[in-house]
């Protein structure tokens, strides 16, 4: 790959990302120029064969263009969103298309179409605007303000874990991560004795901004689940009042501030984005794929859930790729996450059905048993160092059942909050098979956001108000079940 | 090579030969697999010389939200398992207006059979590449055919779907099937006359 290329030029029509593109690789890192056209992000394929050393040939009569990389082809079609990756199909969101006398693609086309031709990875993170290239470590990164204070108390999580320094200095702490950049998720402002959290300096940094009245900030490593986490503590110059002499303050927004004092029950959620490769779900008449439409509002909901709740999250897919169905709820199993969400939009055989609609799973006869059991069986192993141990025993198509009341309260909130942001569907919580839920060994729903199959819900699934809407309706609805769950717990 | 080396292997063919027709011809008599059926583009019209019965089908309505059950003829066929056949190929064919049928256009039927537990198979082959996916639409397909079979052929007591005779988890990545399935009635609407 080469990085030395000078300034490259899109003459394209449309506009530049707000945000440009930057590409990390063992070489170092560069802005990949791309530019906005009717929606979609496109980078120009005479770009790509600079930056990937590639070669690009356009076949006039068949209209089609192919790209060769030692030996291995991709061919575009110039009049359908789609490529034969070394003769394997893939989709992308639209077709090669002319611009002058350049050729542009979607960017998808870097993870899904040059990736499988390429020998280093080709990671394209659009949230953060990363296209990371090779054996390069980007963990991401999570900051947040737990408590105002003071003292005032922060939590950066690094994950996939990497080891983590925290260096105080003249009213700033900068954490270093050792990693070759950083896809960072960082709130919007300060709180308490903290002003900002922001980006360092270095691409591996991040740096709190400390207000006037911080005292020496203390800080902690440690590393658990895969994550690593920096717990920051700055105490206030000036000594807190006698009791008396001034009223308690009040309590801050319970949405923005969360003490860390105490281990609550409940603190990673589970998103599952529905779909994903070459299975795209209901496709809207212009092109719109479910999987693009779950992704894209996961990632809405993951941003909420981590900046204003505090939780951790975990999703199924990060990208546009095909999870067996089995592997999505055992990935929330085996990260022992506390809720499992799965997401998608609904098509029916008419054009009038529209709203959203919840899911969770019937029980049959044997399912019904256990749940009035609530709770699944046991064996005894022996254990290491003499002893025995009790070993709980799921079995896979009855793990659901035993949640199976608490998955109904948290259908009823997932209603409650859609119905009060986006249309509903008249049957708006139903229970069925739903087979991404057989499996969940928490409490777990499948929502349906909208039809696609409806003109008037697919042109509104195409915005970013109906989007966030949804993300906050799911937000609101997981926030409540927190409560509810931090509640019931023993 | 002589005739004491060629006799015991040529000995062991013949047993190995008749042993594997053996083994076939009872997995067919077990299963009453047959090959694929194509589905017509409409049902037989029925005739005097061939009898019918009045079976209950399940098409989608037009707006698509929920099944309606629909009385047609299908030909009379001898045994269970002919029945069954005769009752999904008519499931599959096109529905009169103005349903829809809740079954993706180029499903074919590859095989039908009924354990003794009661436990039908149907093994259709081309539902999941033509399927527009969807819960709801992927709700209505599934309860069409297990209530098809189960509606009409009192004898079996659940239905367990196969693909290209595969049990999968899926047809479009939502309802379960890799188990049998009862009759499902929580999406069939109050019956009505044949048009």
């Amino acid at each position: 790959m080469v990085l030395t290329v000078p300034v490259l030029f899109v003459q394209a029509q449309g506009t530049p990302p707000p945000t440009p593109l930057t590409l990390i690789a063992r070489e170092g890192r560069r802005t990949v120029p791309t530019v906005i056209v009717s929606g979609q992000e496109l980078i120009a394929l005479d770009d790509v064969a600079m930056l990937f050393q590639v070669a690009v040939a356009e076949d006039a009569p068949t209209g089609s263009v192919t790209v060769t990389y030692r030996g291995r082809t991709t061919v575009l079609s110039s009049t359908q969103p789609i490529a034969s990756v070394n003769g394997r199909v893939v989709t992308l969101p639209a077709p090669v298309s002319r611009s002058g006398r350049r050729l542009l693609v979607p960017v998808e086309f870097l993870p899904r179409a040059l990736a499988p031709i390429y020998d280093r990875r080709v990671d394209l993170r659009r949230t953060s605007r990363l296209l990371i290239v090779g054996d390069v470590v980007v963990p991401r990164v999570v900051a947040r303000v737990d408590a105002v204070g003071p003292p005032t108390r922060a939590t950066i999580e690094i994950s996939p874990a990497a080891p983590a320094t925290a260096t105080a200095d003249a009213g700033r702490v900068i954490v270093r991560v050792e990693a070759d950049a950083l896809e960072l998720a960082l709130p919007p402002a300060g709180g308490g004795l903290i002003d900002q959290i922001r980006a360092g300096d270095q691409p591996n940094t991040v740096v709190l901004i400390l207000g006037g009245n911080a005292a020496m900030p203390r800080t902690a490593t440690a590393t658990a689940d895969g994550v690593a986490r920096v717990t920051v503590e700055v105490p206030s110059t000036v000594p807190p009042p006698a009791e008396s002499a001034i009223p308690p303050p009040a309590p801050p927004a319970a949405s923005e501030v969360l003490s860390v004092a105490t281990r609550r029950v409940f603190d990673l959620v589970a998103i599952d984005p529905g779909h994903g490769g070459n299975d795209p779900g209901v496709r809207t008449a212009d092109g719109l794929e479910e999987k693009e439409l779950t992704l894209d509002v996961a990632r809405r909901l993951r941003q909420r859930l981590e900046t204003r709740l505090g939780v951790r999250v975990i999703m199924t897919r990060e990208d546009d790729r095909a999870i067996a169905i089995d592997e999505r709820a055992a990935f929330a199993n085996n990260s022992k996450a506390d809720l499992f969400l799965s997401l998608h939009a609904n098509g029916a055989l008419g054009g009038g059905m529209a709203g959203a609609e919840v899911y969770l799973l019937s029980l049959d006869r044997e399912g019904e048993a256990v749940r009035r059991r609530r709770r699944t069986d046991a064996v005894s192993l022996p254990a290491l160092g003499g002893g025995r141990r009790m070993l709980e025993v799921v079995p896979w198509n009855l793990a659901q059942a035993a949640h199976i009341d608490t998955s109904s309260t948290f259908s009823a909130m997932l209603e409650e909050e859609l119905r009060r942001r986006v249309p509903i569907s008249p049957r708006a919580v139903q229970r069925a098979g739903m087979r991404v839920l057989t499996g969940a060994n928490m409490p777990a729903a499948l929502v349906e956001m909208a039809y696609l199959t409806n003109p008037e819900q697919a042109g509104k699934a195409r915005t970013d108000e109906f989007r966030n809407s949804v993300a906050d309706a799911l937000y609101e609805a997981i926030a409540r079940f927190r409560t509810f769950a931090d509640e019931k717990a023993p | 090579m002589n005739l004491h080396r060629i006799l015991p292997v040529a000995i062991g063919v013949v047993l190995l030969g008749l042993l594997a027709w053996g083994v076939t011809s009872l997995l067919e008599r077990l299963t009453e697999r047959d090959a694929a059926i194509p589905v017509t583009a409409t049902p037989p019209p029925p005739t005097a010389e061939t009898p019918h019965i009045a079976a209950t089908l399940f098409y989608a309505t037009a707006e698509g939200d929920a099944l309606q059950p629909v009385q047609r003829e299908v030909p009379l066929a001898e045994g269970l398992v002919a029945q069954g056949r005769q009752i999904l190929t008519a499931q599959f064919a096109p529905p009169p207006a103005p349903y829809i049928s809740a079954i993706p256009m180029g499903t074919t039927l590859r095989a039908f059979y009924v354990t003794e537990k009661g436990d039908a198979f149907v093994d259709v082959s081309g539902i999941s590449a033509a399927h527009p996916g969807g819960s709801l639409t992927e709700l209505l397909t599934v309860q069409a055919i297990v209530n098809a079979v189960t509606a009409n052929l009192p004898a079996v007591q659940r239905v367990q779907i196969l693909v290209d005779g595969k049990e999968v988890d899926t047809i479009a990545g939502h309802v379960d099937i890799r188990q049998p399935l009862v009759r499902d009635v929580s999406l069939v609407r109050a019956a009505e006359a044949a048009p």
